[in-house]
């Protein structure tokens, strides 16, 4: 047999030879653990008792993962990874920056609180019917999601931590959560197809999907393609994703009908998914488009605020009026990515972080009180303080915090808000910022006042006190919001230079394309 | 033959958003299931339309003689396909549950979660 004559073909042009280092593994790691441990749970169907085990082992080494990722980011800079070995932009490209790397270290550190308060929260049917699972694959597709450097494949984990939340939220059929399924579903896969349809004209425009390779080549394209459009489309549908005004009614449809923690897993991290994404696709890749687009970004924020803690007002269910406060801060992290430059980028960014904590701690918070009161609604919980004080302090702080009211979390990204929307002359999205805090003051006083304060009508007996499974992730997410708020400048100075890394992506480029790229 | 794709898709997504607006369930999911389809034919007309030209680099070449249809946009399409018929897969037995649950398709008499009459909240005690 003849040997075929052809030339061998020269590698290094379209591959990666260099052998990958074991600190770039901790790029796809957190997905790849993830999957793994969420496709062992699933093959152990039946021992339902090693469940909580296994998953909370799962996402401690989730937290640490996403810890070393996060350290190695802050002392490399951006890190890239390619699939397959393929050169960018022709490899599916995992890039890691410090925005993407604080996004995965604060949602690991949700996913873990909540695997801890699932003890008490999941019963056998729920485990039986892949609560643990479910949990492991949304963190895996959360995870894609915040690392990859792929605009197609930001899309494909958009649907696998769709798919679960899905399974997530039907968990226990009842009826009022098939109502609210059907809402979420719907409206979210109205979103991201909108998202798709909008990666796909970018593929017709610039040819590439490599979210460096779209940065690289905008400057060159803006001229003769239609990026104004494009921007619009992918902002109606992050929006869309992150319940901004007026798409927003998916989400106080559905939240308050799931299970205590698959709400709260949802409030630290969905909706800050998109956020993320809008981060990402605005500011990173189209920044002149954001320029553009900020006025109405700005309008929407700031109409999402107050829509959405005016609905809080209006709602007597405790859970629900959480919705409404979720969406409320999802306004504020409009209202920071409208304004642009270090100071809302980087307000946006610090906002969308004390958001996953603390929205997280206080549906942890809503669940142990139904426990307590055997009610949901305010106009018939009472005297939790009489119950459980030191409950009902961690619940007041956690007020505190989401009001933007020192020494928590929730002061330093609303300073940093209305500073630079002052900065920009833009007065009344600070008089809108300031006003929605004092308007959630008004919320949460109200609910402590009401639910906590208030003497009980008639004792209804004595409750068991709540178990330490559900305390112990409340008290830690406190710590952490208090502990952010009383010592801020750690996270504030990676917040700086995440938000400097967004708007001068030149490391971010070098480390996808070292030597220059192809041109 | 682009400009005859780009209307089509056109069409898919006016029907698509005609039929997402209704009260129905079924008839949203006719929508999700067409708009589905439309943005597949939009990624599909992204990657040029050329016929009898498949991307196939002849033996000895080193590229592709004069032009050919993309075909990374295929597979891309692939992808979505599969994702949004899962998700299509999903979405009619969730609502086939609804309907069964609830006794409506009609998603204004769908008000489980969120009564109509909800008593205003306390304003004092």
């Amino acid at each position: 047999m003849a040997a075929i004559s052809s030339p061998p073909a020269d590698l290094s042009a379209a591959l990666v030879l260099a052998p990958t280092t074991a600190a770039d593994w901790l790029v796809i790691l957190p997905v790849a653990w993830c999957l793994a441990v969420g496709a062992f749970l699933v093959m152990l169907r039946r021992p339902i008792g090693f469940h909580p085990v296994i998953a909370i082992a799962g996402l401690a080494g989730l937290v640490l993962i996403d810890g070393l990722l996060l350290e190695h980011v802050a002392t490399n800079g951006p890190v890239t990874m390619v699939m397959g070995r393929w050169l960018p932009p022709f490899g599916i490209a995992f890039t890691v920056d410090l925005t993407g790397a604080l996004f995965a270290l604060a949602g690991a550190l949700v996913a873990f609180a909540a695997g801890v308060f699932s003890l008490a929260d999941i019963n056998d049917s729920g485990r039986r019917y892949g609560f643990y699972p479910f949990l492991m694959l949304l963190m895996a597709g959360v995870s894609g999601a915040f690392l990859t450097g792929d605009v197609f494949n930001l899309y494909v984990w958009f649907e696998v931590l769709l798919i679960s939340s899905f399974g997530l939220l039907v968990l226990g059929s009842e009826r009022e959560q098939i109502d609210g399924t059907v809402k979420y579903g719907f409206l979210n896969l109205v979103a991201t197809t909108l998202f798709l349809t909008a990666t796909g004209y970018l593929y017709a425009i610039f040819g590439t999907l490599n979210m460096a390779d779209v940065a690289r080549k905008a400057e060159a394209l803006r001229d003769s393609a239609p990026l104004m459009t494009l921007t619009a489309l992918y902002m109606l549908a992050f929006c869309m994703k992150a319940a901004a005004f007026p798409v927003n009614f998916w989400l106080p449809a559905s939240y308050h009908t799931p299970r205590v923690v698959v709400s709260a897993l949802f409030a630290g991290l969905l909706t800050k998914v998109g956020i993320y994404a809008l981060i990402r696709v605005m500011v990173m890749l189209f920044p002149v488009e954001r320029e553009e687009l900020s006025f109405v970004l700005a309008l929407a924020g700031a109409v999402t605020m107050i829509v959405g803690v005016l609905g809080a007002l209006a709602q007597t269910d405790f859970r629900r009026i959480l919705g409404y406060l979720i969406v409320s801060g999802i306004g504020s992290m409009l209202a920071g990515i409208a304004i642009g430059g270090p100071g809302g980028i980087g307000g946006a960014i610090f906002y969308a972080l004390h958001s996953m904590l603390v929205m997280t701690g206080l549906y942890f918070a809503s669940g142990i009180a139904m426990r307590l009161g055997a009610s949901s609604s305010i106009a018939t919980l009472a005297g939790l303080y009489r119950k459980h004080a030191g409950f009902a302090a961690l619940t007041l702080m956690l007020c505190f915090a989401v009001s933007g009211l020192p020494p928590f979390s929730g002061f330093w990204p609303k300073v940093m808000l209305v500073k630079a929307a002052l900065d920009i002359g833009a007065w009344w999205l600070a008089a809108a910022l300031l006003l929605v805090g004092f308007l959630t003051m008004i919320v949460t006083g109200r609910l402590f006042l009401f639910a906590y304060w208030r003497e009980e009508d008639v004792a209804t007996g004595e409750t068991a006190p709540p178990s330490p499974a559900t305390l112990a992730p409340l008290a830690a997410l406190v710590l952490l919001t208090l502990g952010i708020g009383l010592y801020p400048e750690p996270l504030l100075s990676a917040i700086q230079s995440a938000a400097a890394g967004l708007a001068e992506p030149s490391a971010y480029l070098n480390s996808v394309f070292p030597a220059g790229g192809p041109q | 033959m682009e400009a005859w794709f780009a209307l089509l898709v056109g069409i898919f997504f006016t029907v698509a958003v005609y039929l997402l607006l209704s009260k129905f369930i079924i008839r949203v999911l006719l929508g999700v299931a067409i708009l589905g389809n439309a943005v597949n034919l939009l990624i599909f007309t992204a990657g040029r339309l050329t016929r009898d030209v498949p991307p196939v680099i002849a033996g000895g070449a080193d590229t592709l003689v004069g032009p050919a249809a993309n075909a990374l946009p295929q597979a891309l399409i692939l992808t979505a396909i599969v994702i949004s018929f899962s998700f299509f897969a999903f979405l009619l037995v969730l609502s086939w549950r609804a309907y069964d649950d609830l006794q409506t398709d009609n998603t204004d008499e769908m008000r489980v979660a969120e009564p109509v009459s909800e008593p205003a909240p306390p304003l004092g005690y």
